[in-house]
């Protein structure tokens, strides 16, 4: 079974509250994802049960509160361990989302094993939180940062990525899937190629997880970050997966309670991985949410999940290109559920009004890729981009809000 | 979309088609720079003051339907006025399109199409944008203008 039947599409849409609401008098249709995923019914109660029921805090009391959330707790841990296909519990450290994770590596890492001309490798579709926090590594330390850059379909070429590797090279850190673009990077062989370099590799899974099965050993980096509300998670939680050998040697990235084995005025030993990395209380209800929104997904296959998204992504391309005016940006061959489009005298965030007043809503401006934003010579794109619960009739709903702006600008 | 017909108003449209004053004044003696990098609008306005004269005055740059008349418009309302008269105008504009208030009367007829505009909070900083620039030509201020 890897095709999804109208009643199973339906069935699926109906575990999301959100979806079935009117916006300006229409109803819903929600093609901004790629900026958070809608929550099914079961993540929802799942943080509300932390609330309503399991409310101690992890880690610390023997009472019943604190036990059933501490098991809660790190029950989403082995269940994100099982989702990233990594090795032990201990490798997968709770932060507040793919920022945080890729910050954490920058100054845990990054600053303190890069020096003087050392180089960080990325490539040029980065969406800004994996384009700066390298950027103060490199001036902290005195690294220098190297992008590697883009095609005008919006893809990185194995050509590319190995030019711009050296033996400088310590660290490379690249999208798995570009927000923007929807480009999937072909993440395994250029681990395989830095890790030949020498380098450290990190890979931001912000876009990747709610599309693409995800199997940190298979791919071989030594990091993955990704965020829960992308994957139909709650907000404020993700995840940073790194090796046990790398982590073993990092210092904390914030000091306070729960990160400590035992402290005097004098001395402070560290606790042991992954709770050295998680100072102060955590989001626990959004670790549980997060842990609950695994459990949705895993309730489907990758592989019809993932044919289902191409179909409906060619269903877009040929509906949106076919338009007079329309031009896609984005059009590599191996992409998600991203349509990301410019319209001919149309500027992006008038598109995004228009579409807001038929109930359809998408992102428009620069995503936080400005750089690549550049590279194209705009200053905005309005992007739609899928999830589990879209359908034709949804891409049909964008075609007529594109069409109505096209009227009325052009008459 | 009644609501959206009070935003997209047929003069805005028109001059966000055919943006007038479009273009670099000529031996200018004021410049100013408006950037709302969210949004992806960007305006340079030139103008020449002759004394308490605003002479001339055109803008460049690239934006959305409602930044772009709204500069347009602006070049018309305020050529040949006061420095005193243009911030009287731009108080008032600022008023309606923030919805502060509906008070339309003594204000340039093209600006009353700009009173749709307080109904969508997330669209007044592009209609605010030329107005802020323009503020900052005026009392010679460098900074770029932003309303984001």
């Amino acid at each position: 079974m890897t095709q999804f039947s109208i009643a199973e599409i339906e069935s699926i849409r109906a575990e999301f509250p959100a979806l079935h609401q009117e916006v300006h008098g229409r109803p819903l249709v929600y093609l901004d994802s790629a900026a958070t995923a809608l929550k099914p019914q079961g993540v929802i109660d799942a943080v509300t049960q932390v609330y309503a029921r399991d409310c101690g805090n992890i880690h610390r009391a023997v009472h019943a509160l604190s036990e059933r959330a501490t098991q809660s707790f790190e029950g989403a841990r082995t269940k994100v361990r099982q989702f990233l296909g990594a090795a032990e519990d201990a490798e997968i450290i709770f932060v507040r989302g793919t920022t945080e994770g890729l910050n954490l590596v920058a100054e845990s890492w990054a600053r303190n094993n890069l020096s003087d001309g050392d180089e960080i490798l990325i490539t040029g579709l980065e969406h800004h939180s994996n384009i700066v926090p390298w950027q103060i590594a490199a001036q902290k330390t005195g690294a220098v940062l190297k992008v590697v850059p883009v095609t005008d379909s919006g893809e990185v070429t194995l050509a590319a990525f190995q030019a711009a590797l050296s033996t400088r090279t310590r660290l490379v850190s690249m999208a798995h899937v570009s927000n923007t673009l929807g480009t999937v990077l072909p993440v395994k062989p250029f681990t395989e190629l830095a890790h030949q370099a020498g380098a450290v590799v990190v890979i931001d899974g912000a876009q990747a997880v709610a599309h693409l099965p995800v199997d940190v050993r298979a791919i071989g980096c030594d990091f993955y970050a990704f965020s829960a509300h992308k994957l139909y998670g709650p907000t404020g939680t993700g995840v940073l997966y790194g090796k046990r050998s790398l982590l073993e040697k990092m210092p904390p990235y914030q000091s306070g309670g729960d990160m400590i084995r035992s402290v005097t005025f004098e001395k402070t030993t560290y606790n042991e991985l992954p709770w050295k990395f998680e100072a102060g209380t955590a989001d626990i209800a959004g670790v549980v949410g997060l842990g609950a929104a695994i459990d949705f997904m895993q309730r489907f296959s990758f592989e019809a999940l993932a044919q289902r998204d191409q179909e409906l992504l060619s269903y877009g391309t040929e509906a949106l290109s076919s338009l007079k005016g329309v031009r896609l940006i984005g059009t590599a061959s191996e992409k998600v559920s991203v349509l990301s489009f410019v319209m001919e005298g149309i500027h992006p965030h008038d598109i995004g009004t228009i579409a807001d007043s038929v109930g359809v809503a998408i992102r428009t401006g620069h995503h936080c890729t400005q750089p690549l934003m550049e590279r194209f010579g705009l200053a905005a794109t309005a992007r739609a981009s899928l999830g589990i619960y879209t359908r034709r009739e949804d891409l049909d709903a964008l075609i007529v809000a594109v069409r109505k702006a096209q009227e009325m600008f052009h008459g | 979309m009644d609501n959206l017909g009070e935003l997209y108003q047929e003069l805005i449209l028109d001059h966000a088609r055919k943006p007038r004053n479009f273009r670099l004044v000529e031996h200018y003696n004021r410049l100013a720079r408006g950037d709302n990098p969210l949004c992806g609008d960007k305006i340079t306005i030139t103008l020449i003051l002759d004394g308490d004269l605003i002479q001339d005055v055109g803008f460049q740059g690239s934006g959305c339907a409602i930044s772009t008349a709204a500069a347009s418009t602006m070049t018309e309302a305020i050529k040949g006025k006061s420095l005193s008269e243009a911030r009287a105008i731009f108080d008032q504009f600022h008023a309606i399109a923030t919805g502060a208030s509906t008070e339309t009367q003594g204000l340039p007829p093209k600006l009353h199409a700009f009173t749709g505009v307080s109904g969508y909070p997330m669209r007044v900083k592009c209609a605010t944008l030329p107005w802020h620039t323009l503020n900052n030509a005026l009392a010679a201020k460098e900074e770029v203008a932003s309303t984001e």
